[in-house]
């Protein structure tokens, strides 16, 4: 299904908007490294939903206005975002950055949101357990790492990449600094107030996730009233480009048992 | 000319081979390496050997800061500033710099900053830096926010050293009810500020600005390098209307004088290379963090560099000394390299590193000694 890049205007900041599909509406908060490339997983997703996928304020295609600092700051022009859009009853998936950014959207207000999957989140700090660290990992580490399956590791790292994807992947990674460097990939205000989270709420993990380790779900499970949580097997930080097929399954449920 | 004798201060006795198993020796190597009862001496040996470039005839002797690394033990540059107030009369004591944005008080910089031009009386040489991009990994500071921080830093600091107090500072990443610098700096209206740096021009083009004239170093770079980003200094200023002097452009560098070329060579050519192999060397991650230059100058640099960083730990001694790293060579050899780089940019400035790496006190000592004696009266003003 061929996707559409549509230019967005949000309070004057410029957001490039890939979307995709027809149906339910899909809203998808992509992680610290941007949207390369239009996945597998939101091209199945939209074979049955409408899918949305911005670059955020100072990522991909986007502008990075000096006002949006934090990710706070993030999630409150996303409010205006999905207010200009008229998102209603929207279903959010986020991961990692994205997954932090969804769930302090939801904290502030969670009535245009039909269901939270939060796919290995940043955003909360568990003391004592020991998390990766990816602003030191060289670009070939960082790969490997955030891997389960190492044959994908290694045909990632084989691709060439010309100017225009350096450049990206050099923006993404000042995005990334800028919202996750410090403190770091967590924000310690977060936390206490999860319980605000009233929508149907799914946290997924890859089981060998070396970023933050799939302990993290289950505090998270704790935090958010009512929120299930899952642990895919096999798999690392980034569950929907890994397991593509088992995320989308377990999506499907979820939507289908939060609507009943 | 102007001499500093500066001072890295490493830990000589870092055992080499087992620190090589570590990305870097920064940040990452365990303190373990660390013995303190050999610290403890080398400090002592580092301070007399500083302490005696008075009576050498330097103008200014040099320290700076480093965080979490066998590479220099100076993580407060201000302690060795104040033990050598006590130690000198009349050489000014250059702290090649604070490093300003990975701190969340830098109204503390400016009063130990005060406190250590009244302990000289006057002598102080302020230097700012924006830190290594290590030592955002290190302290945890936004290497994002970093030039950000910089300017705020400074301008909180130079307003709190003239400006009388108390007044509020209001800032976006510093602020304060009250800001009264007690002890006010010693020198009217403040001690001379210099600023070190890797070469970003986003750094040249705010230095050489009319208000500030600051004095700009750059460190650990290759001759081409350094004469080039005199050069982007002195077109800045030109812009700017007005014409630098040499006393704007300064170069940091290990500098080793023998006999012979090749003497120099086989006393000091192994301890450039421990400095350049061993103490520096650090991945690019650690390196330029996102954030920390500008975009289009991360991108110059990865083209440009070809002696700091995420480069393979192999250079030789003749490579650093072919490329104009470091001056190591006959009294003759030094002076006319020296000669010839006032020659290209009319600098005035040159802050000599007369130990560096693993170089014993005994090689540093004779070699500062006869740096003294024979090459910087060929220079002087």
């Amino acid at each position: 299904m061929p996707h559409e890049t549509t230019p967005l205007q949000v309070r004057g900041v410029n957001i490039q908007m890939r979307r995709a599909g027809k149906g339910e509406k899909v809203l998808f908060l992509h992680g610290a490294g941007g949207v390369m490339v239009w996945l597998p997983f939101f091209e199945q997703l939209a074979q049955k939903y409408e899918v949305l996928v911005p670059d955020h304020p100072a990522f991909g295609g986007s502008d990075d206005p000096d006002r949006i600092r934090h990710v706070p700051d993030l999630a409150f022009f996303y409010l205006d975002l999905m207010e200009q859009l008229g998102l209603d009853r929207v279903h959010v998936i986020g991961n990692s950055l994205g997954g932090w950014l969804a769930s302090e959207i939801a904290i502030r207000d969670d009535s245009r949101i039909a269901s939270l999957t939060l796919l290995a989140p940043a955003g909360i700090r568990v003391k004592g357990v020991e998390t990766g660290d990816n602003f030191i990992w060289g670009p070939e580490e960082s790969i490997r790492n955030i891997y389960f399956d190492q044959a994908i590791a290694e045909r990632l790292i084989a691709m060439p990449l010309d100017d225009a994807a350096n450049d990206l992947i050099l923006k993404n990674r000042f995005a990334a600094a800028k919202y996750g460097w410090k403190p770091r990939w967590f924000n310690p205000d977060l936390e206490k107030w999860l319980h605000r989270i009233q929508v149907p709420t799914h946290v997924v993990w890859g089981a060998d996730d070396k970023l933050f380790p799939a302990s993290y779900a289950a505090r998270w499970a704790e935090c958010i009233p009512g929120a299930k949580s899952t642990v895919i097997p096999q798999c690392g930080h980034l569950p929907h480009a890994e397991k593509p097929a088992v995320v989308l399954e377990q999506f499907d449920a979820f939507v289908a048992a939060s609507a009943k | 000319m102007k001499f500093v004798a500066f001072h890295l201060m490493p830990y000589r006795p870092l055992d080499l081979e087992a620190a090589a198993k570590y990305r870097s020796a920064w940040v990452v190597l365990p303190n373990s390496f660390y013995d303190p009862e050999k610290g403890a001496e080398e400090y002592e040996q580092y301070i007399d050997f500083l302490a005696s470039a008075e009576d050498l005839g330097f103008y200014a002797i040099g320290v700076n800061e480093h965080h979490s690394t066998a590479y220099g033990m100076m993580p407060a540059p201000n302690l060795i500033a104040a033990a050598l107030t006590q130690r000198t009369k009349r050489a000014k004591i250059a702290v090649l710099g604070r490093a300003l944005p990975i701190h969340d008080t830098p109204l503390v910089i400016a009063e130990e900053y005060a406190m250590l031009d009244n302990l000289s009386k006057g002598r102080l040489i302020a230097g700012f830096v924006r830190g290594i991009g290590a030592e955002y990994h290190h302290t945890g500071a936004n290497p994002y926010f970093s030039h950000h921080r910089f300017h705020e830093a400074h301008d909180l600091i130079i307003q709190a050293w003239t400006k009388t107090g108390p007044f509020p500072f209001e800032g976006e990443h510093y602020n304060y009810r009250y800001v009264n610098c007690w002890p006010r700096p010693y020198q009217r209206p403040h001690p001379p500020v210099w600023i070190p740096s890797q070469g970003s021009t986003e750094t040249v083009v705010w230095a050489a600005h009319p208000d500030r004239k600051y004095p700009f170093l750059v460190t650990f770079a290759a001759a081409e390098l350094v004469q080039r980003y005199h050069n982007t200094y002195k077109e800045q200023a030109r812009k700017y209307g007005y014409e630098a002097s040499g006393d704007q452009l300064g170069w940091a560098t290990p500098i080793y004088v023998a006999d012979t070329d090749e003497q120099a060579m086989a006393e000091a050519g192994r301890a450039a290379e421990t400095l350049f192999n061993n103490f520096l060397p650090m991945p690019w991650e650690m390196l330029l963090p996102p954030g920390y230059t500008s975009m289009e100058s991360m991108k110059n640099h990865f083209r440009l560099r070809t002696s700091l960083g995420s480069r393979p730990r192999t250079q030789s001694a003749a490579d650093l000394v072919k490329n104009g790293v470091a001056l190591i060579g006959s009294v003759e050899t030094v002076k006319r390299k020296i000669a010839e780089m006032k020659e290209r940019t009319g600098f005035n400035l040159l802050v000599a590193m007369c130990q560096f790496g693993t170089m014993p006190t005994d090689l540093a000592q004779r070699n500062i000694q006869r740096f003294a004696a024979e090459v910087m009266p060929h220079f002087k003003e």
